[in-house]
């Protein structure tokens, strides 16, 4: 890398000149094809957001921007000639610059030594700490942040870590900054003042690529907005061109669902009551109810707190208040095991870290969370499991290679259902299921309905988190929809993905 | 990302005869540990017309005992991804308390309740700091070593603690025999046997593979994860109270270093024997194989007049070989 310093925000074009062109990419995995045909253009000193619901391949197309993920098809061209970029080192050298999600900090390390992380200045092998202060408060101060260099980065708020993770992502000098839903972890303030450093390098030339879910900030910050939906752009068009409700149904305005909402059986009495359970820093006090031989959908975008509610209603994670009761008998306990007990089941959506242990047998998975009831003084009757573990894998229509298989060498949706059968086998009343068909091909994917639909007809009171909407509109009799923390409102089975996201993305319907 | 893989072109679960619980990995490693001592045992009557005598083999077989006692308890631990660095400092406390005990003329099933109720209370000790502390095992049990070895020291006034007239009362646990064969041998046996049944037969043997596999997995299941972590460490604490007992009664003396470096021996055995030391994966079968196969080795070398310093490289190599060996067969 060179050493030598360009000054940050010289992008060497003119504004509005095109800096970068993506051509035609398509890249397929294993069942899915994460982007087909996809164009998107790039000029200096222009913002460009690209919007889309989970899935739609914005990641993925980010990926094969960064290096990270090798494109199948089409060409990527900077400056009008065209690019090789097959690892994150060609990124780097056509000063591309990415601000992941995730942060690449190291937080034992301070602030400026971060910000230079992997380039330190350095005087016959020892370390040029003036120099390096030097670098990195001008870099910051390009930024217009003020954060002590000397400070250890794990010590400082999760704002001010994005301010150095971004810092650190200019002093790469890029031509071309990408931040992949950097408002995630941001509020109010802090958002406003990133608003503004982006702003000011767009002012001086820089070609920024603002990826986000949050609709109001794409009015805020874009100019022009690309939409991916399946993998394909829609539209590419300018911002003042369009309304939060015209952006929703790009985004959304897919065919309708293939399978059509029907009304389940008549839902009877309440059977999971959850009341004013919260979490912080995310999870606001929620209050939701379900009913035995009820589907409840829970719609709402990543971060929305979805997952954190699921968890604390499980008893995975500490609520800080709130009760839930099952049939109206409190969970005092707040711990998986009194969930248990009082007859909720979790399929969590981590399926190979956190619901199955894959190198058990589909047997010692199945029964992991009963095996008590199958157990006289300790000992497991095993007579009796393998009759049992027999009787729920083919009610479930499980392929493997036996009961002894190791979790491991089963497709997803036999992995699934592995988890599902572990619950029927501790008769769970209260099901909650977060993202219970991801990763998981079509065929599975029906399966895993109709077994939802049969637990729940048999007297189960069932809750699913999905982000794919058809998938809500379709399985659920009601849909709750999530947004900061919050339940934002609450709509009928057979909804429309408009009407849910509105709700989803803090637009009032 | 959606990796689905092709579904297994075999008949529904149910259809197939259940078998016997196999973890495919583990018989194969298991088969390969046996195929690896016949080799040795062959080796070893081929090398040495001396080893297959009766009077060798039963003194090949008590150096199992010892060693392999404290290994099945080091197995419990090692099968939740943990490690209990302080049984060789645990005996030599255990060790100690008792021959002062009997020396003082207290009787001697008191002080095989005595021995086997202290070295429980010591594996609590390290499985509360671990599981209520937090503590990483690593710590908490080298903590351990380095403590009960002190206090192990202290109470002896560093020096060796004889049984006194208490030595013939007490001369069978370590000297007895049943039907010829040695007391300590049988115990090995017996604990080996009822551990192993444990492990395959019970619902805290099923929760030990499931805690060592996936803590996370295992809490979301409801398993009481800190309980069955702790629990193993009063399994390693109590077979380490009970080879302190026969230790003594062998050697009519309870020395204060009784044990020093024991740690380390039984690890080896556990890890020879084909336990991952990441948790999960293993058993009492191979422990019990990987200890034959070092005591046979020792026992070759020796007879051999191989220098015992050769013998710990032999040793070493052997330890890197096998987890190479396991590594090779994923």
């Amino acid at each position: 890398m060179a050493a030598a310093a360009v000054p940050t925000g010289d992008s060497g074009a003119r504004l509005g000149e095109v800096v970068l062109e993506m051509r035609g990419i398509s890249k397929r995995y294993p069942g899915v094809q994460a982007l087909a045909g996809v164009d998107m253009a790039v000029r200096a000193g222009q913002v460009l957001a690209l919007v889309g619901e989970n899935g739609a391949g914005k990641s993925t197309l980010m990926k094969v921007l960064s290096g990270a993920v090798l494109k199948d098809e089409g060409e990527i061209l900077a400056d009008g000639v065209p690019a090789a970029i097959r690892s994150p080192q060609d990124a780097r050298r056509l000063r591309i610059g990415i601000v992941y999600q995730e942060f690449s900090l190291v937080p034992a390390l301070s602030v400026a030594e971060n910000v230079l992380l992997g380039r330190y200045p350095h005087r016959a092998g020892f370390l040029d700490r003036r120099a390096m202060a030097a670098e990195a408060s001008r870099v910051l101060g390009e930024l217009g942040v003020d954060l002590p260099l000397a400070a250890t980065v794990g010590a400082l708020s999760v704002a001010q870590q994005q301010l150095v993770e971004i810092a650190k992502v200019l002093a790469m000098e890029p031509r071309i900054l990408v931040l992949d839903e950097p408002s995630a972890v941001l509020g109010g303030e802090d958002l406003e003042r990133l608003f503004d450093v982006l702003r000011r390098l767009r002012d001086r030339g820089i070609a920024i690529v603002y990826i986000s879910h949050r609709l109001e900030e794409v009015f805020a910050l874009a100019d022009m907005v690309t939409v991916l939906r399946d993998g394909r752009v829609v539209e590419t068009l300018p911002v003042g061109a369009l309304d939060h409700a015209g952006l929703v149904r790009r985004m959304v305005g897919r065919d309708l669902a293939d399978e059509a909402w029907a009304a389940g059986t008549e839902p009877a009495e309440v059977l999971l009551e959850v009341e004013g359970v919260r979490r912080a820093p995310l999870l606001r006090p929620v209050s939701l109810q379900v009913r035995r031989r009820e589907i409840v959908g829970l719609a709402g975008l990543r971060g929305a707190g979805r997952t954190e509610l699921a968890r604390c209603v499980f008893g995975a994670d500490r609520r800080d208040g709130g009760t839930v009761r099952v049939g109206g008998r409190e969970v005092t306990a707040n711990s998986p095991g009194a969930a248990i007990a009082a007859g909720i089941g979790f399929v969590t959506e981590d399926r190979k870290r956190e619901g199955l242990i894959l190198n058990l047998s589909v047997r010692e998975n199945v029964t992991l969370a009963g095996l008590a009831r199958l157990a006289r003084l300790g000992l497991v009757a095993r007579g009796r499991e393998r009759e049992r573990v027999g009787r729920l894998t083919e009610r479930l229509r499980l392929k493997a290679a036996g009961q002894a298989a190791e979790a491991r060498t089963l497709s997803g949706g036999n992995q699934q259902k592995v988890v599902l059968a572990k619950w029927l086998h501790t008769d769970a009343r209260v099901l909650i299921l977060d993202e219970p068909t991801r990763g998981i091909d079509v065929g599975a994917k029906r399966e895993i309905y109709r077994l939802l639909r049969e637990i729940a007809a048999g007297g189960a009171a069932v809750l699913v988190i999905s982000s794919e909407l058809p998938e809500v509109i379709s399985l659920c009799d009601r849909v709750l929809v999530m947004h900061e923390g919050r339940i934002a409102g609450e709509l009928p089975g057979g909804t429309t993905e408009e009407a849910i996201m509105t709700l989803a993305t803090g637009g009032v319907r | 990302m959606s990796a689905s893989r092709p579904e297994p072109t075999v008949a529904p679960v149910a259809a197939t005869p259940a078998r016997s619980p196999g973890r495919a990995g583990d018989l194969l490693q298991r088969f390969g540990l046996v195929a690896a001592l016949l080799l040795l045992v062959g080796l070893a009557s081929v090398l040495s017309p001396y080893f297959l005598q009766p009077g060798n083999l039963v003194n090949v077989a008590r150096q199992v005992s010892i060693i392999g006692i404290v290994a099945v308890g080091m197995t419990f631990v090692i099968l939740t991804a943990g490690i209990d660095l302080s049984v060789g400092s645990m005996l030599g406390l255990v060790a100690v308390v008792t021959a002062l005990q009997l020396r003082n003329g207290a009787s001697p099933w008191l002080v095989v309740l005595l021995g086997l109720a202290l070295g429980a209370l010591l594996g609590l000790a390290n499985g509360v700091g671990i599981t209520l502390g937090g503590v990483p095992p690593f710590i908490m049990t080298l903590g351990m070593l380095v403590m009960a070895r002190g206090l192990a020291l202290t109470i002896a006034d560093g020096q060796p603690v004889s049984l006194g007239p208490a030595k013939e009362q007490f001369q069978w646990l370590g000297r007895g025999s049943v039907a010829g064969i040695p007391v300590p041998v049988v115990l090995f046996v017996l604990v080996a046997v009822a551990s192993a049944a444990v492990l395959r037969l019970t619902t805290f043997g099923r929760y030990v593979y499931a805690v060592g596999s996936n803590r996370e997995a295992a809490r979301l299941a409801g398993v009481k994860v800190r309980g069955i972590t702790a629990a193993v460490y009063v399994v390693s604490g109590l077979l380490t109270g009970l080879t302190a007992l026969i230790w003594i009664s062998r050697l009519t003396v309870g020395e204060p270093t009784a044990g020093t470096g024991l740690e380390l021996d039984a690890i080896a055995v556990v890890v020879i024997g084909g336990t991952s030391l990441f948790g999960g994966e293993g058993g009492i079968g191979g422990t019990l194989i990987g200890a034959i196969i070092v005591a046979v080795l020792a026992n070759i070398l020796n007879l051999l007049g191989v220098s015992p310093f050769t013998q710990q490289i032999v040793t070493g190599a052997l330890i890197v070989l096998a987890v190479l060996l396991g590594r090779a067969r994923r």
